[in-house]
Formats: C-alpha cells, structure tokens, sequence
C-alpha cells in the first residue's frame, strides 16, 4: 500500500531536492555585492520610489477569486460523478441528467456574473 | 500506514500550524497553512479517506489559500509588521492552552473506552469515492441539486456584494 507511495516521495524529494540545490549553488558560486540603504529601497526607474513596496490590490481580484472558488466546488462533485458514471449508465440515465442539471443550475449562476459584468476587466 | 508515518505528518502540522501564529509576515504565514493542509490531508489519505483528502488539497489548499492570499494582498502590512508582541497577553493565552489541554488529556485519561485500542478499519473492496459517487447520484440526487442551487445563490451574492455599480 505504502510502496505505491513511492514515486509520489520521489517527486517530493527531486522537487526540494532542485529548489535547494539550486539556493545553495547561487550562495556559493555567486558573488554577493554590499548591500546598503539605499540599495535596499525599491527600484522606481531612477526615481525616490513613492508608497509602499506591497500596494494593495482592487477588490475586483478578489471577485475573481471567489467566483473561482464557487466554480471549484463544482468541479469537486465530478470527480465521485466520473468514477461511478461507467457503471451507472448501464442501467439508468439518472446520473447523467442529474449531473446535466447541476451544472445547468450552476450556468444560470455564470450567465448571471457574465451579463452583470463581474468577468469585465477594464470597467 | 505505519505509526511512523503518521508521526511525520503530524508533526509536520503542527510546526507549520506553529509557524502560522509565529511568523510576522503574512504571506509566509498563509504558506505555512497550505503545508500544514498538505499534512492534514495526508493524514486522511492514511485513514482510506481519499476523497477528503483530495478536497483538502483541491479546495482547501489551493482554494481557499488563493483567497487568504487576496485578502492578505487587500490589507495594509506595515500596521502588521510595526505591532508589538504583547508578552503578557502571550503568557495568558499559552496559559488558558495548557490547562485546556490538561483537562482534555484528564477526561481522556479517566473515560473507561479510551483505553482500548481501536478496532482494525473495516476493509472494503471500493474506494471511498465510489461510495460517495453511487451515493450521491442514487439516494441522495434531490440535495445534490438543492447544492447546486446554494452554489447559485453563492454566486450571485458575490457578484451583488462586490460590484460597485451593476449593469
């Protein structure tokens, strides 16, 4: 059961193993400069940088985002759906309309947001 | 799944969980919550629980993190960075956690079922996603679309709370 796991490990190992790899060799082989105040401040073309190194985001990002999140739910109960669809289907089309009809009632949902213009960028 | 195993998720949990409230910037603490997510569902995967587990890592950790992340990008983190700890209010919160944890390591310790071992997990020929699936789409197919229209109705309050000015 466990050793199934394994290429999963693997991955993680290779994955780490390459970020620190990589950290580690730019330590040593590269040359770090002195670092001062002023080198320190944000690069603003020239300029005395203005505000904050983090400014803060629109609110729009954050629609984006949860309507992101509202559209993931959706995808979570296809996956039992597609794993159980083969059999099912055999004996009964129940599954497939009902399915049809969530993401239907759910279009309704995404219509709405596309016609409200809460997908519109520019505005 | 080995108690060894067990032992590192946990424990990896718990120092992410710890970094959450330990660290000063933002971001690394959202980070902190998305390895300690991983761990959690780690822990379920080792339980069969599969499908949980990959609605922990789906929604939790990629999801909901996204919108921590937002939120955190939406605040101003100097006023975070600038504030003092309180190393009194510290001492009574680590305080009120120790004798919480005594009490519930006394119940625990004194209810009779808690010290037997668990019964072996039943084992079963389908996965855990199966279930949920013949489940979800024979019995229950009526709260299935009672779901989606919640997700409906969640849609459409964040579209009416969040634009200004709708069309």
């Amino acid at each position: 059961m466990i050793r199934e796991y394994l290429p999963v490990l693997l991955q993680i190992i290779v994955a780490v193993g390459f970020a620190a790899a990589v950290l580690i060799v730019s330590v040593i082989v590269g040359k770090s400069g002195r670092r001062t105040r002023v080198k320190d401040t944000a690069y603003e073309c020239g300029m005395v940088p203005q505000g904050e190194a983090q400014p803060r985001f629109g609110v729009k990002f954050y629609l984006v985002a949860m309507l992101f999140i509202l559209f993931d739910l959706e995808i979570v109960f296809m996956y039992p759906w597609a794993v159980v669809y083969k059999e099912t289907i055999g004996h009964s089309t129940l599954i497939l309309w009902s399915m049809l009809s969530f993401i239907s009632i759910l279009m309704v949902g995404y219509v709405y947001a596309l016609k409200k213009g809460a997908l519109d960028w520019k505005k | 799944m080995s108690p060894f195993l067990f032992w590192i998720f946990a424990g990896l949990m718990l120092v992410f969980g710890a970094g959450v409230v330990l660290n000063r910037n933002p971001v690394a603490s959202a980070l902190s919550l998305v390895v300690s997510f991983l761990g959690l569902a780690a822990l379920f995967m080792s339980l069969d629980a599969y499908f949980i587990g990959i609605i922990q890592v789906l929604v939790y950790a990629g999801a909901v993190m996204v919108l921590f992340l937002f939120i955190i990008m939406l605040l101003d983190l100097r006023a975070e960075k600038l504030r003092k700890i309180n190393w009194l209010a510290s001492a009574g919160g680590i305080a009120v956690a120790v004798a919480l944890s005594v009490q519930i390591l006394y119940v625990i310790g004194n209810f009779r079922f808690s010290q037997q071992p668990f019964p072996p997990l039943a084992r079963s020929t389908v996965d855990d996603v199966h279930h949920v699936g013949s489940l979800l789409f024979e019995n229950y197919n009526l709260p299935f679309q009672i779901i989606g229209v919640l997700v409906l109705v969640a849609t459409i309050g964040v579209v009416v709370l969040s634009k200004r000015e709708l069309r």
